[in-house]
């Protein structure tokens, strides 16, 4: 699968308060969420955000809260993907879960400003900046993570699961 | 080769004679945990795996503590569904209205969580019960679903960093200064995907209250999980209380870790970590004149019996600075029990504060004390991120209780000897 968007670009340490503030978590699904998306940090965004564009950022993104509202309300808004530096492990957890694709790769974040656009293959794990022409290749998944990515998220991969 | 304490824990769980950091394992849980903000997500998860029924009634706690008391209808909503679960799957831990707490001061104290065990709770201070010597971690609502239903997870092995505290703690620095001072110099990324493991003599003579608040911010760190050693400490905590058997387990003497720092707490002054992350620490002393509008003490940190006396001892006789709102929340009913038949309540109210029903509400800018844009806050919470407590231009500046009531008394921040002097 091929993603391309545009680039919202953001720092180290983005934590999951200001991905969707707690004021918000009385409402649990994406589309109720994703107004508020990146409200703490960048209140314009969730405005301005088109289907399919990308956030990239530094270390640690997804940091603090175990909320999962935060990947659920990036994929309520249009995000496609997430290149960071790190990810928080509890973020990863939960965007994988969620089905938010998620790529490690500090060059190509190093390297992307915020309006580059971008075009990720997610089964080649290749970043392509289409307005520097440099391509990526993003760190690989564990083999046990890749499972529950082929099998579509946790919740069916555990009812195959169950059935064998 | 010896081994890690979480290595044992998880070794044990996965019926293996041995696991290794780095290693993927598929574990049984013991206990399985969500609250009124992250169950609804479970239940909808759960539902949509098509399993009737969760794997162990015993085993699933759930807990109304974030927005509740119910603070708004979307919220007493969120309750309801959770309450609607737990009668309809007859769970006997389903916390709220006057039998709540805060989830993590409530399960050890109820002595639903015990050493040895793996608990997972769709919360990410579910650390907190590393001070018991269990390996417990926060995960999404997702994971927890799968493990309401299933009884087990997968978990990779963490790494772990071994930190060993020595040295006569200074009067008034406890579990919280050593905390934010360990994250000043670990970094909110430092331990990241691995375990702490909190050693030394210094922990062997720091109480049960004082552990709770390390391991709560293992995370962070970045941190897995934070865990203490099993001792007398933790086996007089846990007699009495513990609600089924439960086995201990130890890391070696040869166990090989990732790194081992060497702390002198002699050195350690009372700490305030500033916006907006909770690696700022620094002394209270080289605080400067930061004026402040509110002051919490509570939380899954700070709300326990040790933490109120402190607040107690500071604001005993004194008064809240007309400025400040000073809101003390006890951790759960028993802690509001002990504080009423302690006096503390009386010396609270006396000295102009605020005390309320437990709830985790003004962490995370929930209710019971949000703050406006440009305020700032004094907070024995964990988090200090941009907009945690109220508005985005809001401050929260943490420390520990005894820091926390001085500020309330002062209007800005400051150390508990300057006041009482």
């Amino acid at each position: 699968m091929k993603l391309r968007g545009q680039v919202w670009k953001y720092g180290d340490n983005v934590d999951t308060d200001v991905i969707i503030p707690a004021r918000y978590l009385n409402l649990h699904t994406a589309e109720e969420l994703a107004p508020h998306c990146m409200e703490d940090i960048d209140p314009g965004f969730a405005e301005a955000v088109q289907p399919g564009d990308m956030i990239v950022a530094g270390e640690n993104f997804g940091s603090g809260s175990s909320r999962e509202h935060a990947p659920l309300a990036m994929k309520g808004a249009g995000v496609s993907c997430v290149v960071a530096h790190s990810f928080a492990r509890i973020f990863y957890r939960n965007a994988i879960n969620v089905g938010l694709p998620i790529l490690e790769s500090p060059e190509a974040v190093d390297d992307t400003e915020r309006g580059h656009q971008l075009e990720i293959d997610l089964e080649m794990g290749r970043i392509h900046n289409l307005t520097t022409g440099d391509i990526y290749q993003a760190d690989p998944y564990p083999p046990f993570m890749m499972k529950i990515i082929d099998a579509g998220g946790l919740v069916p991969y555990t009812r195959q699961g169950m059935r064998s | 080769m010896g081994h890690t304490t979480s290595e044992k824990i998880l070794a044990a769980h996965a019926q293996e004679e041995e696991v290794r950091a780095g290693q993927f394992v598929e574990v049984d849980v013991d206990i399985v945990l969500s609250n009124d903000i992250t169950a609804p997500i479970s239940i909808r998860e759960f539902e949509r795996l098509g399993v009737d029924e969760v794997f162990d009634p015993e085993r699933v706690v759930l807990v109304a503590d974030h927005f509740a008391p119910n603070k708004d209808i979307k919220s007493a909503e969120q309750c309801l569904a959770m309450r609607r679960f737990a009668r309809a799957q007859e769970l006997p831990y389903h916390f709220e209205g006057g039998r709540m707490g805060i989830e993590h001061v409530l399960l050890p104290e109820q002595g639903l969580v015990l050493p040895g065990d793996i608990v997972v709770g769709a919360d990410s201070h579910t650390c907190t019960y590393g001070a018991l010597g269990s390996f417990a971690t926060g995960m999404g609502s997702t994971d927890i679903a799968v493990t309401m239903a299933t009884g087990r997870t997968w978990m990779r092995v963490p790494e772990t960093i071994r930190i060993v505290y020595y040295g006569e703690l200074k009067p008034w620095v406890g579990g919280k200064d050593l905390i934010l001072y360990t994250i000043g110099l670990l970094g909110v990324g430092g331990a990241r995907y691995q375990a702490i493991e909190f050693a030394g003599p210094a922990m062997d003579s720091l109480s049960m209250d004082g552990r709770f608040t390390m391991a709560n911010m293992a995370i962070e760190a970045g941190a897995k999980t934070g865990l203490f050693a099993v001792d007398d400490t933790t086996l007089d905590y846990v007699d009495g209380r513990a609600a089924r058997p439960y086995h201990v387990h130890q890391a070696d003497e040869d166990a090989v870790y990732v790194q081992t720092l060497e702390i002198d707490v002699s050195t350690i002054e009372p700490q305030v970590a500033f916006p907006h992350l909770p690696e700022n620490a620094r002394p209270v002393s080289q605080s400067g004149d930061v004026r402040i509008d509110q002051v919490i003490v509570g939380s899954c940190t700070n709300g326990r019996m040790e933490d109120l006396t402190a607040a107690a001892a500071v604001l005993r006789g004194r008064q809240v600075h007309p400025d400040v709102r000073c809101i003390v929340i006890p951790g759960s009913q028993q802690v509001y029990m002990d504080a009423l038949r302690a006096g503390l309540v009386e010396t609270f109210l006396g000295a102009g504060a605020v005390f309320s029903t437990p709830t985790c509400g003004p962490c995370l800018g929930g209710h019971m004390g949000v703050l406006a844009g440009g305020e700032r806050a004094v907070s024995t919470t964990n988090r200090n991120f941009r907009g945690r407590m109220g508005h985005r231009d809001s401050e929260v500046y943490l420390a520990g209780p005894a820091v926390a009531a001085a500020s309330a008394v002062a209007g800005r921040i400051a150390g508990p000897e300057e006041v009482l002097a």
